[in-house]
């Protein structure tokens, strides 16, 4: 019965969705108000409708109702109830599921919170809002239905793909996918905004948050698939230029240069028709990656069923999406007026460049995903583009950025003093000098890459401490009152700072673990040892263990540092009945300086195990400086022009007595 | 400046950026790109450049997986059933890695015609077929799976 009700309500959530991208428009055009207010009706109802479907899915796998199709594919009574709960979007029909559930928060909150917006605008978001949910209802329903009966019903579940079975992965499609829904905001804007013909500071104050808020979570949502890569595949790496991986980077990559183009338009009321650009290829990025990842053209983890139906439904929907947007955008964006002007050497200038780079370096790992594809369709054979490829491309177009970024986070708006900036960091200079000349030493000349890696990294995070250290008049002023102006400075900079500071400590990370990481495979006998890099673990052996619904062996390795135990590493090698299959789970110690990651391999003829030790320095920076990013993120969003809200420029500044008022 | 001005500056930044990416690309597709080979094309093609890297893909021959005597190097033959190819890869097989399934490695060919892989690349579930081998498999006839994975 409740399954019924799940799928009646994703039925009526069509319906609704339908009239929610209708009804509105026809109303905006007319100039009639009760037509334009039946958006937010509806964007409520449709919110309610589509949790009402996610809530019965739920129930479904709480309580093993393998007489639904989906669960029994996808679940088994012996799971914990975590992941019977993660289970529901750990496959095709759920997630797409949660997909519309996170469209259908984002249409309610622009229904509750868009009173201050023009009625005729508020009422356009919320039509394409939904007409993007009723093209992804529709998919549902009629390519991917949830609720599908089986009869009659089997008495257990196939199970959860095991390497799913893991707490970071619980969370990770959740966020990613509050990270993509969220750009559709961007887009509903954006298109919105074309119709309307007209883009200004107000609507910019309205797309930068929602944009924050989605970038942030898509920054999480990949850092946990990159977490949970790390630890859980036991290969000790933490990216591999995976299509997949890809797939969520590109939008990452364009989102991160639209919430840089949108201050410009905020700020200075410029660059307009390129920040609707950006926002339309946003989401266009994120369907493709919803499209590559959910239609089985790429083998991987997340597919969970190649179906050539749903493919072709996926891909018609880009190509509406896409062409009809950019279409539009041809027809209007020429229409928008450019606002003020500036130098090239400016703040703007400086965005533009970040942008200029971040959208090449977009489609320059779009093309080494798509390459393999299309050479193959062509008939050119097949290939694989691999790390080495974006070794070479990916890298040496983000160093510019990176150190660009410093510098331009200092440039003042319209025209820019650059000697008095680069004055300015003379030491951060000075302090990226003695880094880089330090490491050298330490490390060789042969690491002389590295070392400028490293310098890369100090550059930004003395950078923006320099930066935030000169807001407030750190050593100008007395410690009090630069406090006082710590405590008052907008919080926008302060969001600034952080995220720019933790893309430094990501590159140390990066450059730490791939330029240094240690790696030793052999066969190990109880009672043997090892050294690697200064540890020396001892196998202790292994002992067969047994888990709620897995049997495993585990490892055990006692780690000795200058003779003194530190720690008990215990990888496991676990097999799964029910799902027929085994995962690896590495013992890994984490500590600031590095990871000890010891993974289990097979067992001998002789009683020994094959084992595979890594010490991956800094690695932990990597996530560290990803979860950073995402709180500097949010630091920014709670700006008090954000909370204010107000989009009408009286109310929106209030004088303040600070005189650095200069916001990021 | 006016606005015309910063139009051709922004226009001329864009398109050095571009070239420069352009250039990156193409020198990087030159050198880095890894080609997909069966075993009939490794063991039929004089072509094939032994330094490069390469993939191949296949079914792991039954009964042909062994360890050499240091008890870390695996050696066993991939097939396409129409040919054999002997591979060896030293370290710890990922979790599904079976006799009779698909298989993709990553690595070089050796002087002698067999395959060192320095990559075995990991499947995600035993029903898993790698689509190139799935192909591949089909092209020498023998692949009689559904389309569907």
């Amino acid at each position: 019965m409740i399954p019924e009700i799940g799928q009646f309500s994703l039925v009526l959530a069509l319906f609704v969705a339908l009239a929610q991208g209708t009804v509105p428009l026809i109303g905006a055009v007319r100039g009639w108000g009760d037509w334009m207010a039946l958006a937010g009706t509806a964007a409520n109802v449709q919110f309610l409708l589509v949790i009402a479907a996610f809530a019965c899915l739920t129930q479904a796998y709480v309580v093993s109702d393998f007489s639904v199709a989906n669960v029994a594919h996808n679940s088994h009574t012996l799971k914990p109830l975590l992941y019977k709960i993660s289970g529901v979007w750990g496959n095709h029909e759920g997630s797409m599921v949660l997909w519309v559930s996170i469209l259908a928060l984002f249409g309610l909150a622009v229904a509750q919170f868009g009173d201050n917006l023009p009625p005729s605008l508020r009422a356009r978001v919320l039509a394409i809002q939904g007409l993007i949910g009723a093209a992804f209802l529709a998919f549902i329903l009629f390519t991917s239905n949830p609720f599908l009966r089986l009869d009659p019903a089997p008495l257990e579940g196939r199970g959860l793909n095991p390497i799913l079975q893991d707490p970071g992965l619980a969370f990770h499609p959740p966020f990613l996918y509050l990270g993509y829904v969220g750009f559709s905001m961007a887009f509903s804007f954006a298109v919105a905004a074309l119709i309307e013909g007209r883009v200004d500071p107000a609507w910019a104050r309205w797309v930068r948050p929602w944009t924050l808020a989605a970038w942030c979570a898509l920054t999480v949502g990949i850092a946990l698939g990159s977490w949970w890569a790390y630890y859980e595949l036991g290969w000790g790496g933490w990216w591999f230029w995976d299509p997949v991986e890809n797939a969520s980077f590109i939008p990452w990559l364009v989102g991160t240069a639209l919430l840089h183009s949108a201050i410009v338009v905020e700020k200075r009321d410029a660059l307009k028709s390129w920040t609707v650009l950006l926002a339309i290829l946003a989401f266009s990025m994120s369907l493709l990656g919803t499209f590559l990842v959910r239609s089985g053209v790429l083998t991987s983890v997340h597919t969970f069923a190649s179906d050539p139906e749903r493919g072709v439904f996926i891909l018609g929907l880009l190509l509406l999406v896409i062409g009809g947007s950019l279409t539009l955008y041809a027809i209007r964006a020429p229409a928008l007026k450019g606002g003020g002007l500036f130098a090239p050497v400016s703040r703007e200038g400086a965005l533009v460049f970040n942008n200029l780079m971040l959208t090449t370096a977009a489609a320059v790992v779009l093309l080494g995903t798509l390459y393999p594809l299309i050479l193959d369709a062509v008939g050119g054979g097949k290939v694989s583009v691999g790390t080495p490829f974006y070794n070479a491309t990916f890298v040496p177009l983000m160093i510019p950025v990176l150190l660009a970024c410093t510098v331009g986070a200092m440039l003042t708006w319209k025209r820019a003093d650059i000697s008095g900036v680069l004055g300015r960091l003379k030491l951060a200079f000075t302090g990226v000098m003695i880094v880089i000349v330090t490491a050298g030493y330490i490390l060789g000349i042969t690491e002389l890459l590295a070392a400028l890696g490293f310098g890369v990294a100090a550059w930004l995070v003395l950078g923006s401490a320099v930066e935030l250290g000169d807001r407030i008049g750190l050593l100008r002023l007395s410690p009090g009152a630069a406090l006082r102006r710590a405590v008052g400075l907008p919080r926008a900079a302060w969001g600034m700072a952080i995220a720019h500071g933790a893309v430094g400590i990501m590159v140390a990370g990066i450059t730490a673990s791939t330029a240094f990481r240690t790696e030793s495979i052999q066969l190990m006998r109880p009672g043997e040892d090892i050294t690697v890099a200064g540890y020396n673990l001892r196998f202790d052996g292994a002992t067969a263990i047994r888990g709620p619904n897995y049997t495993a062996a585990r490892g055990l390795f006692t780690v000795r540092k200058n003779g003194e135990i530190v720690t008990i590493l215990t990888p496991e090698k676990r097999q799964y009945p029910a799902e027929g299959s085994n995962t690896t789970e590495a013992g890994i110690r984490t500590t600031i300086a590095g990871d000890l990651y010891a993974v289990l391999g097979e067992r001998a003829s002789n009683g020994a195990w094959s084992t595979r030790i890594y010490f991956n320095p800094l690695v932990a920076w990597i996530w560290a400086g990803a979860i950073l990013m995402a709180v500097g993120g949010m630091v920014s969003l709670t700006d008090r022009r954000y909370r204010v809200g107000a989009p009408k420029p009286a109310q929106s500044r209030p004088a303040k007595p600070a005189p650095d008022t200069a916001e990021a | 400046m006016t606005r015309k001005e910063r139009r051709i500056y922004f226009i001329l930044i864009g398109l050095a950026t571009l070239s420069t990416a352009v250039a990156l690309v193409m020198t990087a597709f030159e050198d880095n790109i890894v080609y997909f080979h069966s075993p009939t094309d490794i063991a039929t093609r004089t072509d094939l450049q032994k330094d490069r890297r390469l993939r191949l893909g296949g079914l792991v021959k039954q009964g042909s997986w062994q360890k050499e005597s240091d008890g870390l190097t695996h050696t066993f033959f991939v097939t396409d059933t129409a040919h054999d190819i002997r591979v060896a890869y030293k370290g710890i097989m990922p979790d599904l890695f079976r006799e009779g399934q698909g298989v993709v490695m990553e690595g070089r060919l050796q002087q002698d015609g067999s395959f060192r892989a320095d990559e075995v690349l990991a499947k995600h579930d035993e029903n898993y077929m790698p689509k190139e081998v799935a192909d591949s498999l089909r092209k020498a006839g023998m692949w009689k799976g559904a389309d569907k994975n």
